[in-house]
């Protein structure tokens, strides 16, 4: 299984590179949801400052679907999509493959997002590594979540418009979760702020579990 | 010998449709059989349902062994299947296609390279043509990528759709030479068609399908003595065309 | 299902349709003219005997039967439709007592705490509830054969569920940093006696027989058009295979093996 997610995840990666979706498209997509909430918000530094975590997330969560979307595409071929069911590679292995070219996507995003708050929204992280560690559960948890939302709505017409509402309303948790956390960081109150990592950790447990668990059925929609 | 396919009264339905409406056919190993028919006989489908990628939902399935009432996923690693749409990743190369799908199949990467190569000198797809992403490869070209992955996983099952569409001369010839040599290596071939001057000629049996069953059993063409001539013609259409 | 069987469901469905009709109007007749108003909230108390019950249905019956039945589903054992039109008829109902449960809720909350709707922890998850499953239902219209449906919908089911606990968890804690207590606490701590108890527990009888009831039917609807399909895939399954009788395709030449090249 380990070995197929790793053929899956740069297979995926590879063709990541070459159409440069994630450069092109997600990256500035995360960044205009950025700037447009600071035009939301006004210009007034404080209230930026104190809704910059919230903003990071929502942000996070928006690219978080666009990559889904993107990871969807490249199966979205029936061709391909018989390929891989047809190819032997183990459901499991395809789950974490598929996820963990997401999550480096994500990775990308977030550290493109975290330079955006610095530079305009003035924001210092206190206690870096706990906005770090909450950033990689939330990373693993965002992305198993989302392709396994994606394989889902996979092969259906009304994929564009369903996957953010499946998706959306499940990773509630890590938006909630991850700004308490990087609100928290910011601040420097790191006590309260290591709770909200007993959620973003078994959320990411949950979702891989369950991911490899149910994505073999869930190919199998014909 | 235990047939490569045995189908009996098979139903398989496409959504609420009966693609398949009690289909009965066998294949031997090393037999090739050419499907004809009009649109929406179900030829389609039958390659499909052969492959367990469409549920056989009433009627006897086994293929290669595997009963596909059962388990319709353990077979699909040792079938093949060229789809009316290739199996490509536009962004990777025909090469990297062809050893994504090795891999897949748990072949080491060094042997996965050599295998690539030696069918995609088959196909005729050599030097730029293996490198340029799938995408930039005329329509042509693609059937060609795809045919080797075909001939590169060599599965004991050769289930193509069309084989012949959207090819040139020379690639038909080379179709025929390889369907000749899988079915002389012991696989099944299967090849749907609408076109029976190709077709028939390269099968020991000609089904024809309609109304999502065989309505029509009759020898094909097959001749074991004439390959030699047969391949020989594929040789020089290939240098034309490379 | 046998034609008995048939009938004895309908019969069981009328008898708990009307048993429902009973409890319910009882339900209302007590809650409105024969208890007396509260002490703290006066009449507005009233919503006790309905708010309560219809959540009850709502987060613990019909979610918990649409789990349960996802689960039996998705298990290859147990695997019948019977589970996916179950789960399928409880989400729909479901849907229909959360949405109920967010309006007498806000009713209660507007003259109590002021306003429609505040962010506490039991609004938010519910919420967050109904747009879970308002999601399950959408993949479900999305057209597929039966089987495919089911699969999908129970995973989807599931999938939500898991999410449900890290939900209800999260929103907790975050509402514990904001909460402002003088708005929350009045009208929570309702002293319950006499009459108000068992008007309230009658409540939550009819609450839980209108369920029941309407379940039955819409598992009824769901299975009368599986039903109409499985006869319509009859009719042209056969006609499909009548198809094949006509006029065979002319016979193919069969060229000379060697002229390959076309």
């Amino acid at each position: 299984m380990w070995r197929d997610a790793l053929l899956v995840a740069s297979k995926d990666v590879r063709i990541e590179l070459r159409s440069r979706v994630a450069l092109w498209q997600v990256l500035p997509f995360a960044v205009l949801v950025l700037v447009l909430f600071g035009f939301a918000l006004g210009p007034g530094p404080a209230t930026l400052r104190s809704a910059a975590p919230g903003l990071y997330w929502l942000a996070v969560l928006f690219s978080t679907v666009l990559a889904t979307q993107r990871s969807v595409a490249i199966e979205s071929g029936e061709g391909t999509r018989d390929g891989l069911r047809l190819s032997g590679i183990d459901p499991g292995g395809v789950f974490l493959g598929k996820a963990a070219a997401v999550a480096l996507q994500l990775v990308a995003v977030q550290v493109l997002l975290g330079a955006g708050l610095v530079v305009l929204f003035g924001v210092r992280l206190e206690a870096w590594w706990l906005a770090l560690v909450a950033s990689v559960l939330a990373t693993i948890g965002l992305s198993a979540a989302g392709v396994l939302y994606g394989a889902l709505s996979a092969g259906l017409r009304v994929r564009e418009t369903l996957l953010p509402l499946l998706v959306l309303p499940i990773v509630a948790p890590v938006l909630i979760a991850g700004s308490r956390a990087w609100s928290a960081a910011v601040s420097g109150a790191v006590g309260p702020g290591t709770s909200w990592l007993k959620i973003l950790g078994p959320f990411a447990a949950v979702y891989v579990a369950v991911g490899i668990g149910l994505y073999g059925p869930l190919q199998e929609t014909s | 010998m235990d047939p490569a396919v045995h189908l009996r009264s098979a139903v398989a339905l496409a959504g609420r449709f009966p693609a398949l409406s009690g289909v009965d056919l066998d294949v031997a190993p090393g037999e090739v059989v050419a499907v004809l028919g009009p649109n929406g006989a179900g030829k389609t489908s039958l390659l499909r349902a052969c492959a367990g990628l469409v549920p056989v939902t009433s009627g006897d399935a086994v293929v290669l062994g595997c009963d596909l009432r059962e388990d319709r996923t353990a077979v699909r690693r040792r079938v093949g299947l060229l789809g009316h749409d290739a199996s490509l990743y536009d962004e990777l190369s025909a090469a990297e296609n062809v050893r994504f799908a090795l891999r897949a199949a748990g072949v080491s990467s060094r042997v996965a390279t050599a295998r690539a190569d030696g069918a995609l000198d088959r196909l005729g797809l050599v030097g730029r043509l293996r490198r340029t992403p799938a995408l930039r490869l005329s329509a042509g070209q693609r059937r060609r990528a795809a045919l080797a992955v075909l001939v590169a996983r060599a599965p004991e099952l050769w289930l193509m759709d069309e084989p012949h569409a959207g090819l040139d001369a020379g690639a038909r010839s080379l179709v025929a030479s390889l369907v000749a040599d899988a079915a002389t290596d012991g696989a099944a071939v299967v090849l749907t068609s609408h076109e029976p001057d190709l077709s028939v000629p390269l099968a020991d049996r000609v089904v024809v399908m309609a109304g999502g069953r065989v309505a029509e059993v009759r020898p094909g063409g097959r001749d074991v003595a004439a390959a030699p001539p047969l391949l020989v013609a594929v040789k020089g259409d290939d240098a034309d065309v490379a | 299902m046998t034609a008995g069987a048939v009938q004895r469901t309908k019969a069981v469905t009328r008898w708990v349709g009307l048993a429902a009709l009973v409890t319910t109007g009882l339900t209302v007749w007590l809650g409105l003219w024969v208890t007396p108003p509260a002490k703290v909230q006066g009449t507005l108390a009233r919503l006790l005997y309905i708010h309560p019950p219809i959540a009850w249905v709502a987060l613990y019956c019909a979610f918990g039967v649409a789990a349960l039945s996802s689960l039996l589903y998705l298990w290859r054992r147990t695997r019948s439709l019977f589970w996916d039109r179950l789960g399928a008829s409880a989400v729909e109902v479901g849907v229909i007592f959360t949405a109920l449960t967010l309006v007498t809720g806000s009713l209660w909350g507007r003259p109590t705490w002021g306003v429609w709707w505040t962010w506490t922890a039991r609004l938010t998850s519910t919420a967050l509830l109904l747009v879970l499953f308002l999601g399950y239902l959408a993949l479900r219209r999305v057209p597929a054969a039966p089987e495919v449906r089911a699969r999908r919908s129970a995973v989807a089911a599931l999938v939500a569920f898991v999410d449900v606990p890290i939900v209800s968890f999260s929103v907790d804690w975050w509402q514990t940093l904001h909460q402002r207590g003088t708005v929350l606490n009045p009208g929570l701590t309702l002293k319950v006696h006499g009459s108000m108890a068992w008007t309230m527990g009658l409540g939550f009888l009819a609450m839980t027989l209108v369920f029941v009831w309407m379940v039955m039917v819409r598992y009824r609807i769901e299975a009368l058009a599986d039903q109409v399909g499985d006869e319509e895939l009859e009719i042209s399954l056969s006609e499909r295979w009548a198809e094949g009788d006509g006029p065979a395709p002319a016979p193919p030449r069969v060229p000379e093996p060697a002229g390959g090249g076309r």
